[in-house]
């Protein structure tokens, strides 16, 4: 199984910005542990959302032709705990899209709030260096259909995206 | 072109942020992997902080050279050859290597880059 740290995209603009959601809720049994009788978000997983939003987001924009791995957080603040209940919005921003990597900012908010912010980089991978496929192009597709994607999605221009033929 | 100082700032800036290091870390003579810490992919992020600072484009293997260290060609029994140094120099012009020379194990190459180098390599390409 895959671990899927966002529910869906609200906002998709292909190769500029995302913003996806994710619903904390008590049903997740990892919350159960942490803590006992205070249950919240680990802030490593709300990275790894963050990390989500952001990476679909460079991967569509070349194309899904490498394996975009996050490489490095090269900076994370938070400001408060994420608990069951509430929705985290991920709002993800790419600030460099080179073919080796990209560079984005993602900002979590619940409401108006903002509960953490972080740069992530990402390493752009061809084959052969050192990362097996991460994904078979029917299961890649069935997670982008389920994130919405192809329904909410647009291209710079403004124009829906088209879903790929794989 | 800016002066020294101003690129030995903005360079010192990109690293203090590519490496979650603090400002009074980052001097001329440190290295970027045994001081500062930097990994390979750290280099990537520094690329692109280098890039954006001073409108630079910065080709793959330019600043540190994998490509180089990982061949054959050039690596005999773990250590750079003479033909490997020559492609060493000819990448990395701004780079002092006489000290790896000496001594030119492929992982004496991680010591052997300094911000000094950095700075130097920015006023190469500025230059250019």
């Amino acid at each position: 199984m895959r671990w899927f740290w966002i529910d869906r995209f609200d906002e998709f603009v292909r190769g500029r910005h995302a913003v996806a959601v994710k619903n904390v809720s008590l049903a997740e049994e990892h919350l159960h542990d942490h803590f006992p009788g205070a249950a919240l978000m680990p802030n490593s997983l709300i990275v790894e959302g963050m990390a989500q939003t952001a990476g679909l987001l460079v991967a569509d924009a070349i194309e899904y032709n490498r394996r975009v791995v996050l490489a490095k957080v090269a900076a994370a603040e938070f400001h408060f705990d994420a608990v069951p209940g509430d929705t985290l919005r991920f709002h993800a921003e790419v600030l460099d899209l080179k073919p080796a990597g990209s560079l984005t900012k993602v900002k979590s908010t619940v409401g108006e709030r903002v509960q953490g912010e972080a740069e992530l980089f990402f390493a752009h991978l061809e084959p052969g260096e050192g990362v097996p496929k991460l994904f078979e192009p029917d299961e890649l597709l069935r997670w982008l259909d389920q994130m919405h994607i192809y329904d909410i999605g647009r291209d710079q221009a403004g124009q829906p995206l088209a879903r790929p033929d794989w | 072109m800016p002066s020294r100082e101003e690129i030995y700032d903005k360079v010192k800036a990109a690293l203090v942020d590519a490496l979650g290091v603090d400002e009074d870390e980052v001097s001329p003579s440190a290295t970027m992997v045994g001081d500062l810490g930097a990994e390979s992919i750290d280099f990537l992020d520094i690329v692109f902080r280098l890039e954006k600072a001073f409108g630079i484009k910065i080709s793959r293997g330019e600043l540190f050279p994998e490509d180089v260290l990982s061949s054959t060609d050039y690596v005999t029994n773990g250590k750079v050859n003479t033909a490997g140094i020559a492609a060493l120099k000819a990448r990395m012009p701004f780079a002092d290597l006489a000290k790896f020379e000496a001594n030119p194990s492929v992982q004496n190459f991680a010591n052997t880059l300094t911000v000094e180098d950095m700075v130097r390599y920015v006023q190469s390409k500025l230059a250019g």
